[in-house]
């Protein structure tokens, strides 16, 4: 049943954008459709998922490919339930904000595109988490790189746009190179193109092979540092919930793609764990350290995604090594950790991108210190932004908090335990997590300070106004969600057991996960503690309004006058920070120091560009350019020459048909 | 069985009742060794008190924000101190991971008062609130670090085991490293001398003072009130490093808890007398110290 509904789903998400294709550009009512369609799909298929991951079933299925005798295997089991669920919320949430967000009548050309694109993605998101052989998967891998690629180039009329759509253009198809020579290795170790476990004697060296090729194709697509450079540009050149998208699901896949090739890889040794668990620590920080120094809020929410793509990367590093080290404890708590982490990033990180979108529907800018004093005039925004911002900085008592409990007692479980020796030092890693967690509120205090309160510092503030319905409606369901993962926590214990027990194939997973927390104690204290948040600040508002308090103005030390270019800046609140961490970020500052005693005015700036794509990257693309500059003969453009090309390559074609060597037998035996 | 009842009875109230004792007896401390007679012991609930009766200003550029971050950072920390065993009790709430709610409760609290210092649009607040969330990033490292020492030691997950596990005699280098470093910490979380000096108005020197220099009357009272007890809930954890001894007998054991708190305030006094202030850009450089000290011990015991 589960498999029906999802695949049902997914065909009616598929075609929603297709009737808003032969609207005219003005008519809005495809955009109804579309809107109405997804969500309606959505419904069906997170009843699907949650039907699967409360069971636990596994259910299969065989489609007619796109080549007859070439049928694409599907299979659905808990692991795939927990993505699939969290693909459907998203698209539902997306698709009614862009209703708001990207209205049909203000984006004339290229709504219908938009649209259209935006339901092949998530369908094709879907069948790689349902792909059960190596073709379905490429087929909907590449499909899927496809529409992301056309949707982060939506606005393809700014240079921006098309470069950071042709950046991520070249490292997905990198990343696909790398996951075509994974599945020939896995073809020649398992002897099929069905994602079966290889066998154990495949031998090691092969398998660490396939890992490593893994991790160079999902570790593109997830953003794992160094390959993340494709990834801030792209999430703040894309329409806002596009990039919600992209932040909170399609990273996701890439996850998905590591969890489900290590599902088919045998004794995976403990270095590989250690790999993983070092990549990600270093990920969490270098995220949440690059992501102080920038001053565009989208590309700032982007670096926590690479931050948070870190945190998880931590849980799943310490299952690996649990896994080696036969601690089924650790297993439980880290890959556990790993997948809660998926659930709460993308609903977290969704709700954040959503809400700066609303800031920059209501201003037009993406310049963090532009705005000020945003909470006056947007109070929805600009709460739900603080509770995404509560959420993602793991603060109790949002989910953020709960996933981040699973992986600190996964990460401090082998320092308790004298007999596991060496491996209490993986406890420092839970050491660096508590500073990407300090590090993660300065930054989120930061941009919430410096976006919503204070007093506005440009006119774009002043004609900022609230979003509508459309676009709070879905930004209210997922901090709903996320105030319900954090204040109860017990509910997810049942699907988050099976889809443990399904990644790591043993029955007894949940019953551990149920044990390996008191869950029933925490929700009991989270609860009570959330209570007793709301009631206290709704005395505070009833107290407020029942006294005459007076208003002056801000006190700045006797002096008369303040104004709101005094105030501190996003910049100067940061400035401490990237000043202790230059060593890392090494940042640029731009102008002239003002030295004089009477200064002239004078500008200066400082940002923090990217050690990888601002560094490195432009550098070596050009230089390759110049390299390649010589088969640019070949390609001039002209019709002609291109009929010649594809003349010659029939030609070739046909003659390898020759049977030259019989011809030549025959005239030699004669 | 009736201690089981009147035990976290008893916790609550001295929690609730207590914490504004300690700055009284920390300024009683240094005014004796300045020569002076110092304010009556009782001052800082006398403060409390007036500020709660007064009228408030608020300034016109803040949001609710501003007057709940005073509540919400009070909540916080009372949340925190149940998790504290205070002497050789249990305390009131323990459960699996207990110590990583201890260290993220204080950044719910820090998320909000920093909010609510950048909510008035002031630079000085700015300022003080840039300041507490960098130096944050290292004593929390530093508390999570000391904590492992326990968790390695006592080998649970709980505060309450790990803080009542019986320690060696005379104590361990990696517990007297993770004292030395969870007292800096102490000391600088709570804007105590050398970080921070709680009696300047002096606002570019400042830390958490100049955060709330537009709270008056009522939420000024509840932000004292709320530091004085994130101080004595720090200051009963870092006891369970320094003094871990205990009589046996519930009423003593609580009469000698309330002994050492107030010992606690005056070693504070006595640092804060014979102490100078230490530059601003030399408090990382302190603060990372107590980092080390406590990943340091730590790594002693990896072996």
């Amino acid at each position: 049943m589960e498999m029906s509904l999802t695949l049902l789903a997914l065909a009616l998400i598929a075609i929603s954008g297709v009737p808003g294709l032969m609207a005219r550009r003005r008519d809005s009512w495809g955009q109804s459709i579309a809107t109405i369609l997804t969500v309606s799909g959505s419904v069906m298929g997170l009843v699907g998922g949650f039907v699967a991951l409360v069971t636990g079933r596994v259910s299969m299925a065989r489609l007619p490919g796109i080549w007859p005798g070439l049928p694409l295997h599907l299979r659905m089991d808990s692991l795939t339930a927990f993505f699939t669920v969290l693909i459907f919320l998203m698209a539902a949430a997306g698709s009614v904000y862009g209703h708001g967000y990207w209205r049909q009548a203000k984006h004339p050309t290229t709504g219908r595109k938009l649209r259209f694109l935006y339901g092949l993605l998530i369908a094709s998101m879907v069948v790689v988490t349902l792909a059960y052989d190596a073709l379905a998967f490429l087929l909907a891998w590449e499909i899927m790189a496809l529409t992301s690629y056309f949707l982060i180039a939506t606005e393809d009329h700014k240079p921006e746009c098309r470069q950071a759509a042709w950046v991520y253009f070249v490292a997905t198809h990198i990343g696909t190179l790398a996951l075509f020579a994974m599945f020939a290795l896995l073809h020649d170790a398992s002897g099929t193109f069905l994602l079966l476990p290889i066998p154990v004697a495949a031998g090691l060296g092969i398998e660490t092979a396939i890992f490593l090729l893994a991790l160079i194709g999902f570790g593109l697509k997830a953003g794992i540092m160094p390959l993340h450079f494709w990834l801030p540009g792209a999430h703040a050149n894309a329409p806002s919930h596009i990039s919600a998208l992209l932040s909170g699901v399609l990273i996701k896949i890439g996850i998905y793609g590591l969890l489900r090739i290590l599902t088919l890889l045998p004794n995976p040794p403990a270095v590989w764990g250690v790999l993983i668990l070092m990549l990600g620590t270093a990920n969490a920080l270098l995220g949440v350290m690059f992501a102080l120094g920038q001053h565009d809020i989208k590309r700032l929410l982007a670096y926590h995604s690479i931050e948070n793509i870190g945190i998880i990367l931590m849980g799943l590093g310490l299952a690996l090594i649990g896994l080696a080290a036969h601690r089924p404890v650790w297993v439980v708590l880290g890959i556990a950790g790993c997948l809660l982490h998926v659930w709460n990033h993308g609903l977290f990180k969704s709700l954040l991108f959503f809400s700066a979108g609303s800031v920059v529907h209501a201003t037009d800018t993406r310049d963090i210190d532009s705005f000020g004093g945003l909470a006056k005039r947007m109070p929805w925004s600009a709460g739900l932004f603080m509770i995404g911002a509560i959420a993602i900085c793991g603060l109790p008592p949002l989910n953020g908090f709960i996933s981040e409990l699973l992986v600190y007692l996964g990460l401090i479980r082998p320092a308790a335990n004298v007999a596991a020796g060496g491996w209490a030092a993986v406890a420092l890693g839970a050491g660096a997590l508590t500073v990407v967690g300090a590090l993660a509120v300065a930054c989120f205090v930061k941009v919430f300070g410096a976006v919503f309160l204070g007093v506005g510092r440009t006119d774009v503030t002043a004609k900022a106004h609230e979003s509508p319905m459309s676009m709070i409606g879905p930004m209210t369901v997922l901090a709903g969600v996320c105030a319900l993962i954090g204040i109860a926590p017990i509910v997810v214990v049942l699907p988050l057991g099976h889809a443990a027990a399904a990644w790591t194939g043993d029955a007894a997973v949940p019953r551990r996960l149920a044990a390996a927390l008191h869950w029933e104690t925490l929700t009991i204290i989270s609860t009570s503690f959330a209570a007793a948040l709301v009631i206290l600040m709704f005395a505070v508002r009833a107290t407020r309004r029942h006294a005459m308090v007076p208003r002056v103005p801000t006190w700045a030390c006797g002096y008369a006058r303040p104004s709101s270019r005094m105030q501190y800046t996003a910049a100067s609140f940061a400035q401490l920070l990237v000043g202790l961490l230059r060593w890392v970020l090494c940042p640029v500052t731009h102008g002239k120091e003002p030295w004089q005693l009477f200064a002239p005015s004078v500008q200066r700036h400082t940002d923090v560009p990217d050690f990888i794509t601002d560094r490195v990257g432009f550098k070596a693309w050009n230089q390759f350019k110049r390299w390649l500059m010589p088969v640019r003969r070949v390609q001039q453009g002209s019709v002609q020459e291109y009929l010649l090309y594809m003349l010659l390559a029939l030609f070739l074609l046909l003659g390898s048909l020759i049977p030259i060597e019989s011809i030549f037998m025959h005239v030699m035996g004669r | 069985m009736f201690y089981n009842v009147i035990n976290p009875l008893i916790h609550l109230g001295l929690l609730v009742a207590m914490p504004p004792l300690l700055p009284g007896v920390i300024n009683k401390t240094k005014a004796f060794v300045a020569g002076r007679k110092g304010p009556p012991l009782l001052q800082p609930y006398f403060d409390i008190y007036k500020l709660l009766r007064k009228d408030m200003v608020i300034s016109s550029a803040t949001t609710w924000i501003f007057q709940a971050a005073p509540v919400v950072t009070l909540a916080a920390t009372l949340l925190a101190g149940l998790l504290v065993p205070f002497g050789p009790f249990a305390a009131p709430i323990h459960f699996t991971g207990d110590l990583i709610l201890f260290v993220y409760l204080f950044g719910l609290a820090r998320f909000f008062t920093t909010s609510a210092a950048l909510d008035t649009g002031s630079s000085f607040e700015g300022m003080g609130a840039a300041r507490e969330v960098t130096f944050a990033c290292l004593s929390e490292a530093a508390v999570l670090l000391g904590l492992l020492v326990l968790v390695r030691l006592s080998g649970s997950f709980s505060l309450t085991p790990m803080l009542l596990a019986p320690l060696a005699h005379p104590p361990e280098a990696p517990v007297l490293l993770a004292a030395a470093g969870l007292f800096i910490v102490l000391l600088s979380e709570n804007c105590r001398i050398p970080v921070d000096d709680p009696n300047t108005h002096l606002e570019l020197t400042m830390i958490h003072e100049v955060m709330v220099l537009d709270h008056s009357g009522p939420l000024l009272g509840l932000i004292n009130y709320g530091s004085a007890m994130k101080l004595f809930v720090l200051s009963a954890l870092v006891l369970h490093l320094l003094v871990p001894f205990h009589i046996g007998m519930p009423v003593a054991d609580w009469v000698l808890f309330l002994v050492e708190m107030i010992a606690m305030a005056g070693v504070i006094g006595m640092v804060e007398s014979f102490m100078a202030r230490l530059q601003m850009r030399h408090v990382p450089t302190l603060l990372a110290a107590a980092s080390l000290l406590c990943g340091f011990g730590f790594v002693l015991m990896v072996r």
